[in-house]
């Protein structure tokens, strides 16, 4: 019983640094990842809808003090130019298993 | 001993001469040929639906599904672009502020020609759309040239493409490494997957036309320009080329490109081309 108290603690301080609030400084770093990657999709001429939509969603939240929410839809919206990325990428050949010949 | 070498050197033999078939495979494909491109894009079509006329395929769904055809035939009666291809034959014959109207633009007056659009403007270096070249007349006139996805411009199109009904898609390529780079670029547009969905414009318009996503039912990509401007229940007004490709890209989620980009352009010309042959029957009308 107390072995398994003891092990309950240090799960929950394990925890505990990644379960605070994030702060401006977290929402900042994590729009600036996603803004990059953003950037580097359109570049491609593969911009996503839904990553435009989760970069603006990070800046409202952020706009309203809610930077958990901030950071989440940051980190979404650099999840989603990352795989239109990859896309833009393989595509430059894949298309060709597609062509009519 | 002797047979063990004479083995080893036929294996040797046939994978030199595997290597040499297989690169020039790579130099072949990598040729561009728009000539075979249409044959076999067509061949693809009309074995696909051997039932279908040749020249039913600009129909778009139409050709697909016998009902919606009886629905769209009763329609026609009364078609809907009806109002847009009045006003856009008024604009047409309209003069522009120094007196000229669209007709000096074009050749024979812009009457017949739509057919012969897009085509490769060799002195630009690039395709050049009709709805290009009435902003272009527009603006070489003094006039502020028009949205390429609303009205006017589906009007003006819709009028140009009426009186081109019936003739057969006449696009050129001309003998210049441009041109056959233009025609390439838009193959590849048209087949590239884009977007959070993964489609391309051939996941629906080959691999799928005659099935339905979700309430419509897609059309081949065979001649599906013949039938432009369009009359889209869904959009309750008239649409032009640019306002397709855009709709597109934005259904697969992909952010759209700005109306007559180089991309658009390009993958204009290759379906127009492939499409060479099948009659115009814009203005039309599409649920």
């Amino acid at each position: 019983m107390k072995r398994s108290l003891a092990l309950a603690m240090l799960l929950v301080s394990s925890l505990a640094p990644s379960a605070r609030a994030a702060n401006e400084a977290d929402y900042k770093a994590a729009y600036a990842a996603a803004e990059a990657a953003s950037k580097e999709a359109a570049g491609m001429r593969n911009q996503w809808t839904v990553t435009v939509s989760a970069l603006a969603a990070a800046k409202k939240a952020a706009d309203g003090g809610d930077f958990d929410r901030a950071v989440a839809a940051a980190r979404e919206a650099e999840a989603l130019a990352k795989a239109s990325i990859f896309q833009a990428t393989s595509e430059k050949d894949a298309w060709k298993a597609m062509e009519i010949r | 001993m002797k047979q063990r070498a004479t083995v080893l050197l036929g294996s040797a033999l046939g994978a030199l001469a595997a290597l040499v078939f297989a690169a020039t495979r790579v130099v072949a494909a990598d040729t561009v040929d728009p000539a075979a491109d249409a044959k076999a894009f067509q061949n693809f079509f009309f074995q696909k639906f051997p039932t279908v006329k040749h020249e039913d395929f600009v129909n778009g769904p139409y050709s697909m599904n016998e009902d919606m055809k009886r629905q769209w035939r009763e329609k026609e009666e009364f078609p809907p672009y009806e109002f847009s291809l009045d006003a856009g034959k008024e604009m047409f014959s309209t003069p522009f502020k120094n007196g000229k109207t669209y007709a000096d633009c074009f050749p024979n007056g812009g009457i017949g020609i739509r057919q012969n659009y897009p085509y490769f403007d060799e002195k630009e270096g690039k395709v050049v759309t009709l709805e290009l070249a009435l902003n272009r007349c527009r603006e070489a006139n003094g006039e502020a040239p028009y949205s390429y996805v609303k009205d006017e411009m589906a009007s003006l199109t819709a009028y140009m493409a009426f009186t081109s009904r019936g003739k057969p898609m006449d696009i050129k390529i001309p003998d210049d490494p441009r041109a056959l780079a233009a025609f390439e670029n838009g193959k590849r547009y048209f087949y590239t997957r884009r977007g959070q969905m993964n489609f391309s414009c051939a996941s629906c318009h080959v691999q799928s036309p005659g099935e339905r996503i979700r309430a419509e039912t897609l059309a081949p990509a065979l001649g599906i320009l013949n039938a432009m401007p369009i009359y889209r229940s869904e959009w309750s007004g008239m649409g032009t080329i640019s306002r397709r490709f855009v709709t597109c890209n934005s259904q697969t989620r992909a952010v759209p490109l700005e109306p007559q980009s180089d991309e658009y352009r390009d993958v204009e010309y290759f379906l127009s081309y492939v499409a060479n042959g099948l009659p115009i029957s814009g203005p039309g009308a599409r649920p």
